[in-house]
């Protein structure tokens, strides 16, 4: 520590800056074990758990548990919920962060606060609202009845409860980006004669498409695995209402491992690819 | 072209940034609008340009009313204070951006934008840029790119909002003068808004002082220099010295007869080089002792204070010399000097 101080070179410098910072070496290991372990119990550990079972009777019977019937339309219901919700929230998160960050208006704080609502309510009671409101004892339920719409226990329900849980994922990715980059650029693009449609889409549109991107596909991954509020409007109806995480639920209580593990597996893929195109997505940020 | 201004107010809630304003700026003028900060100058160049609305009055441009007409329709330019230029677009996308979103019947061929924005790159002397990015040039490039950009529309005038504000003193000093060129080059009417008092007199063809919301002056920088309208003008463009002779620190100059009160107005402001010092020779009468000099370039200022029986008073005299008539008085901290005021303004 003496020889540190007394000697004025830039290296020596950056050494005793190291050095304040640093903890000794038993507490750096001990933290980053910790951490490791922790990973590997609780994620590498399931996720390897996920695909031994799902391949415990072999790659064939992987296959016939992936291509039975109530597989392949509980795959298609959670692909097609995704390509509803997804569109729609991101139009509705661009809307809500644009109204936030470009103008001042009573309730404003308000707002901002009702966004996160669904992260901060259970899904099971985002589900439930919609029962309450849309189920046959529900507000709305004799007048549905009456014109024969069908919403809890069928598709329409569960695209809702999905927009609902998933809207916060685009205007939270956006609101803090659009509210540190200012709206002068938009303003000069309109003293240059743009119209607010063209400013939009020739300015502001790039400036935040890599957090837009983000959070859609945060947005399309909790839309594809979102459980909760889904399991209480969907009423469980195999090959017609069951999503994907529905459907390893009730293949798992059946005792039909292989088809829950390998239904899970996708769910899996669906995860890492998650994560790899976030990885790059935060990369391109980053850059920007 | 001209712009006149009738009657502009504005609130930001209690706040009442723009007082009644009018203002009339005859065609190929460069203005300054001068004032400390929250005084409304950008909120009046903002309302000009339309980025603002006016809760009262009326904004004519050329002759036509544009008060309710939309930004993108008013055919100005404005420059911004971070320059705001498109991050994600090249130097050469950004100057051809109002080219491009212009209505397809009216829009420029490719050949030509390509042309016209070299040419207005070139005017800015910075054609060897146009492949790079905003972010790969120094402030003083952007604010040249973003005002070349602001030129392609061929804005009837050009609005700047502090545009050397953000700029280190040395690029600034070069831009006031370029951008004083440039403007005699083009002769597009144009409105300036800064704070710094120096810039408004070096650059404008015309100065408006503003202050809390009201125009106090308008005129060329000799005019509001050499006669200001109120103590604030006098105040706020240059140095000065204020003497109230009501008070005790400043009666003595009346006593020793070097000022005397102009119609009841007791308030004198006397620049620093309109104070005359004589090197005391005879110890009989001197009037103050000099504290201390420095160096201002071409300029010594020096800070007198007056001889009192008991020792030096606290009151400073502040007066500037030529470097060179200082060095012929050949004077020392601790001197006896004599002075005289060979002008002020009076105020109540």
């Amino acid at each position: 520590m003496t020889s540190i101080t007394i000697q004025p070179q830039h290296k020596d410098k950056i050494v005793a800056q190291q050095q304040a910072l640093q903890d000794p070496n038993w507490v750096r290991w001990g933290l980053i074990f910790i951490a490791l372990s922790f990973i590997t119990l609780f994620i590498c550990g399931p996720l390897f758990l996920v695909i031994y079972q799902a391949l415990s009777k072999g790659l064939t019977a992987y296959w016939t548990a992936l291509s039975e019937p109530d597989t392949l339309s509980a795959i298609k219901l959670s692909f097609f919920v995704a390509l509803v919700t997804v569109p729609l929230n991101t139009v509705f998160g661009v809307t809500a962060a644009w109204a936030i960050t470009r103008f001042d208006f009573k309730g404003k704080s308000l707002l901002t606060t009702l966004i996160d609502l669904p992260f901060s309510v259970s899904p099971v009671i985002s589900g439930l609202i919609f029962v309450l409101l849309f189920g046959a004892q529900g507000w709305f339920g004799e007048w549905l009845v009456e014109h024969d719409i069908k919403i809890i226990f069928a598709v329409p329900g569960i695209i809702l409860a999905t927009l609902f849980i998933t809207f916060p994922f685009v205007a939270r990715q956006l609101i803090p980006l659009m509210q540190e980059m200012g709206n002068q650029e938009e303003e000069a693009a309109l003293s240059l004669g743009a119209s607010g449609w063209k400013a939009f889409w020739a300015v502001t549109i790039p400036n935040i498409k890599w957090a837009l991107l983000y959070g859609v596909l945060l947005c399309n991954a909790r839309a594809m695995g979102e459980f909760g509020a889904v399991s209480v409007v969907s009423g469980h109806i195999r090959g017609m209402t069951n999503t994907l995480p529905l459907h390893v639920e009730v293949s798992y209580n059946d005792y039909d491992v292989v088809g829950a593990f390998a239904s899970a597996s996708i769910l899996a893929a669906l995860a890492i690819v998650t994560l790899i195109l976030k990885t790059i997505l935060e990369w391109k940020q980053a850059k920007r | 072209m001209s712009i006149s201004l009738f009657d502009i107010s504005k609130n930001f809630g209690a706040f009442s940034a723009l007082n009644h304003i009018n203002l009339e700026v005859p065609e190929g003028e460069l203005v300054a609008l001068l004032g400390p900060s929250g005084c409304g100058k950008t909120t009046l160049l903002r309302i000009i340009a339309g980025l603002e609305h006016t809760d009262k009055g009326r904004v004519v441009i050329n002759g036509q009313d544009k008060t309710d007409q939309n930004v993108s329709h008013r055919g100005i330019g404005f420059v911004f204070q971070h320059y705001a230029l498109f991050r994600h677009m090249t130097v050469f996308e950004n100057v051809a951006f109002g080219l491009r979103v212009k209505p397809r019947s009216i829009r420029p061929s490719n050949e030509l934008i390509t042309k016209k924005v070299h040419a207005l790159l070139e005017l800015v002397q910075l054609d060897w840029l146009h492949n790079r990015y905003p972010d790969q040039l120094s402030g003083g490039q952007r604010q040249r790119i973003a005002l070349a950009r602001a030129l392609a529309v061929e804005p009837s005038v050009l609005l700047l909002d502090e545009p050397f504000g953000a700029l280190d003193a040395s690029v600034r000093k070069d831009l006031r003068q370029w951008l004083r060129n440039l403007h005699h080059e083009l002769n597009v009417t144009s409105i300036f808004v800064t704070h710094d008092q120096e810039e408004a007199m070096e650059v404008a063809s015309q100065v408006v002082v503003l202050n809390h919301g009201r125009i106090e002056q308008q005129g060329t920088p000799s005019q509001i220099y050499d006669h200001p309208a109120n103590a604030f003008v006098s105040r706020f463009i240059g140095q000065t010295n204020v003497f109230d002779l009501d008070e005790h620190d400043a009666d003595w100059l009346q006593t020793a007869g070097l000022l005397t009160p102009k119609q009841g107005e007791k308030i004198a402001h006397v620049r620093p080089h309109d104070i005359i010092i004589e090197k005391s020779i005879d110890n009989a009468t001197p009037l103050a002792t000099l504290k201390d000099w420095q160096h201002l370039g071409a300029l010594i200022r020096i800070e007198l204070v007056k001889n009192n029986l008991n020792g030096l008073s606290d009151a400073s005299v502040f007066a500037e010399l030529p470097n060179d008539k200082f060095k012929e008085l050949d004077l020392a901290r601790g001197d006896k000097v004599n002075l005289k005021i060979r002008q002020a303004h009076w105020f109540h």
